[in-house]
């Protein structure tokens, strides 16, 4: 945990930064808003229920489901801190119209009285009596507001606003509780502090002899509440920390994995092959989206198992081509140079689409690619997942490429093409090349003779660093290029898909028959 | 201390002045009245008789709904409603100080308001102070929080007259002290209001203070003036109500079997 702290503190600090910016912009501008607005409907009062009864609602509305509303406005909407203020001002808002009112209107009916038979003005009756008589009420809804957007700033990093919420969400997903506290023992500290240092100010506006501290006893509570959670899930992690270091030997490797099964498997074959090399390794294994590239970065782990063509588009953003070798070599220049981590050598299969045919089919025609297919096509009967339909590596121009003109296009899910294609519902398909169920239900995949699809080649993307501290690791990374085929990857994948089998079972009993272990 | 003279003998004058709330019924009916430079007329009756909303028409806190009421020979309606109220003392029940004020900052109030230089707010706040019995020196810088009943009442005093104005309204000022203090205070207001020349409008529901500092006694019930006589002139009235209330300080003591 110490070790943690030290060569994450910078990190942590400016995480902490953002999250206070975001809450401090926020209020600034909650109170710009409800201070008027609050002082406004104490002089209309048509307008105080239909204001607190928007205000009511804006706060009742799902913290994500706002986010989800206000992304595609305009102006307003969009990725980022803006959005995140938005909504965070949105949350803000009806603590400190509704104190606003209580406060004013709570102002003793004779000092106001007193302050107009005196001849003072209206603006010198608000300005000089009744906001600072209201101010320790209006302070107290300030500071629920700051309070409630310390917490809602969490789920800000959602849509990438930044902030503390950032290590609560990498923590849950890679299960660090290290990654964890740092997000949520800052948060739950700010909240407090805020409190406490409101609760102070407030101090300075109670004019009345006794001071009334009933309403704060619930804040009171939570805060602390929070408190004891983050200071016993510190003492449970420097524990765990303690514990973990005491055990670990020189050699320490962290996989990651993606969160599906191929990812897994691989990643479980890296695992076992390590350790038996005496090499311990940390499972870091299903991580979602982009989550292993920026885990991968961060150092949270050593290697994930990742696609040239996905490294290729989704992460260095280029126009997907169909040469496997220049994408494999421009995917390992460009992350050498960028993120200091090697690609290793493709690992020997291709997880693209796999365009199916029914075996029987393939053997009565003698089919091997999809040009000899094309032939065929006018009496065939063709599904395909929604996604291939519409993405640009997808139908439209693989109709194309290969001139390929169907009696029928089905528009289907992609789960249901292969049992479709296995009952004669459909006589093409185009599925996932390693997906077990080719083999399984005796499916025909053809060559992608025109090179139409981009590549993507099965590969493991590791830190330098780790090279660095682990020689052995080395000789794993050698030993697998090349060593899984597409067939062989389909198989695996089924063992595990289709006969429900284990991962761990099944990737040592690949690692036996190829001898890698013993 | 010199108040400026007004161009007419009444002060106030209420001509054929109601006061109704939207379409209820008439709080203040058809009322007729002159209060004359340097008297104190005193306001007596029940709760809701209207003196309240009476008093309160004077410095505009309300506004006929019909009729005029005339204040130095001017319609409410037609004054600068600031320069009306800071022109007319006024001082309420519990005293209504602003707990957020200074007991200075609170005398010192309309001056500053009026923008008077620091040092002349300084002098006439410790005046004032003096005048109704309270030691500047020890009581300048207290909130009000710090006082006594009593003390509040004074300061509240202090504060209606720190402007000088040649009008005061006062309503139940005394109503929530203990009968020691008010006694006293009822004493002393009487003096002060004598050295002053002040023209008072006073509310009250008590009939012994209305003797003790009226200079002519407005009985009212329902919105109107039943009767309307000086002290020595009040405890001879046959009017029904008028003997009631005088009946309560008849009978000297009496206890429960």
């Amino acid at each position: 945990m110490i070790e943690f702290l030290q060569s994450n503190w910078s990190d942590i600090l400016s995480h902490i930064a953002q999250h206070l910016w975001l809450v401090f912009l926020s209020i600034a501008i909650a109170i710009v808003i409800a201070l008027p607005v609050g002082i406004l409907i104490t002089r209309r009062r048509r307008l105080r229920a239909p204001v607190l009864g928007i205000a009511n609602v804006m706060q009742t509305i799902p913290s994500l489901a706002l986010f989800g509303f206000l992304i595609p406005l305009p102006f307003i909407g969009g990725i980022g801190p803006r959005i995140a203020i938005v909504a965070l001002v949105f949350y803000a808002l009806l603590p400190i119209i509704r104190n606003t009112v209580t406060g004013i209107l709570g102002v003793d009916r004779s000092v106001r009285e007193a302050a107009v038979a005196m001849g003072m003005t209206d603006r010198q009756v608000l300005l000089q009596v009744e906001l600072p008589l209201a101010m320790s009420v209006i302070l107290t809804g300030v500071r629920v507001a700051v309070v409630i957007t310390i917490g809602v700033a969490i789920i800000a990093a959602e849509v990438g606003a930044g902030g503390l919420g950032e290590y609560i969400f990498r923590g849950l997903r890679l299960n660090d509780n290290r990654l964890l506290l740092a997000g949520a023992v800052p948060s739950a500290l700010m909240a407090l502090i805020a409190d406490f240092g409101f609760g102070l100010i407030e101090k300075q506006f109670d004019w009345s002899s006794q001071r009334k501290r009933t309403s704060r006893q619930p804040l009171r509570v939570v805060a602390f509440a929070l408190l004891l959670i983050g200071v016993g899930a510190m003492t449970y992690a420097a524990f765990r920390g303690l514990h973990k270091r005491s055990s670990s030997s020189a050699a320490h490797v962290t996989v990651g994995s993606k969160d599906f099964t191929e990812s897994i498997l691989l990643a479980e074959i890296v695992a076992q092959m390590l350790e038996s090399k005496n090499i311990e390794v940390d499972r870091q294994f299903d991580l979602g989206g982009n989550l292993g590239h920026s885990a991968l970065l961060a150092a949270n782990i050593d290697l994930y198992p990742e696609y040239t063509g996905t490294a290729f588009t989704a992460i260095l953003h280029h126009q997907p081509i169909t040469d496997p070798s220049a994408v494999y070599q421009q995917v390992k220049r460009e992350y050498q140079d960028q993120f200091h981590v090697d690609v290793s050598a493709p690992l020997g299969f291709d997880n693209t689409f796999a365009i199916l045919v029914r075996g029987e089919d393939a053997r009565r025609y003698n089919l091997k690619t999809i040009s000899d297919a094309a032939r065929h096509a006018p009496q065939w009967r063709a599904g395909f997942g929604h996604d291939f339909m519409v993405r640009p590596d997808g139908y439209p121009g693989f109709s194309r490429t290969y001139g390929l003109e169907f009696a029928a296009v089905n528009d289907m899910s992609l789960d249901l093409t292969y049992t479709a294609l296995a009952s004669h519902k459909v006589d093409l398909i185009a599925g996932n090349s390693t997906d077990g169920r080719i083999a399984a239900l005796d499916l025909f995949q053809l060559e992608d003779d025109r090179h139409y699809f981009p590549p993507y080649e099965g590969v493991f993307l590791v830190r330098k660093d780790a090279f660095e501290r682990v020689a052995a690791l080395k000789e794993v990374m050698q030993r697998l290029a090349g060593a899984i085929s597409t067939d062989e990857m389909r198989k695996l994948n089924y063992e595990v898909d289709g006969a429900k089998r284990d991962k761990k079972v099944v990737a040592r009993e690949w690692l036996l028959k190829k001898g890698f272990i013993q | 201390m010199t108040t400026p003279r007004p161009s007419t003998d009444n002060l106030v004058e209420f001509r054929d002045v109601s006061f109704t709330i939207d379409s209820g019924p008439p709080i203040i009916d058809r009322l007729n009245l002159s209060v004359a430079q340097g008297e104190t007329l005193v306001l007596l009756g029940e709760s809701g008789c209207g003196k309240t909303t009476t008093l309160r028409l004077v410095n505009r806190l309300l506004t006929p709904t019909l009729g005029d009421v005339v204040v130095e020979g001017k319609a409410t309606t037609d004054w600068d409603v600031i320069r009306l109220r800071r022109r007319t003392g006024y001082v309420i029940q519990e005293a209504g100080l602003f707990p957020h004020f200074t007991v200075a900052e609170n005398v010192g109030l309309v001056p500053s308001l009026e923008k008077w230089d620091d040092a002349q707010v300084r002098a006439r706040v410790s005046e004032m102070l003096s005048l109704v019995g309270l030691d500047a020196t020890r009581f300048a810088d207290r909130y009000p929080r710090e006082l006594s009943g009593g003390q509040r009442q004074r300061v509240g005093v202090a504060r209606a007259l720190a402007a000088d104005p040649p009008l005061l309204l006062m309503d139940e000022p005394f109503g929530a002290l203990d009968p020691l203090t008010r006694a006293s205070l009822q004493k002393e207001f009487a003096e002060l209001r004598t050295r002053l020349g002040k023209t008072v409008i006073f509310v009250t529901h008590d009939v012994r203070e209305a003797l003790m500092l009226g200079s002519r006694i407005a009985l009212m019930d329902k919105g109107r003036i039943v009767v309307l006589e000086t002290p020595a002139g009040f405890a001879k009235a046959d009017n029904q109500l008028a003997r009631s209330y005088l009946a309560t300080l008849e009978g000297g003591l009496v206890f429960a079997p």
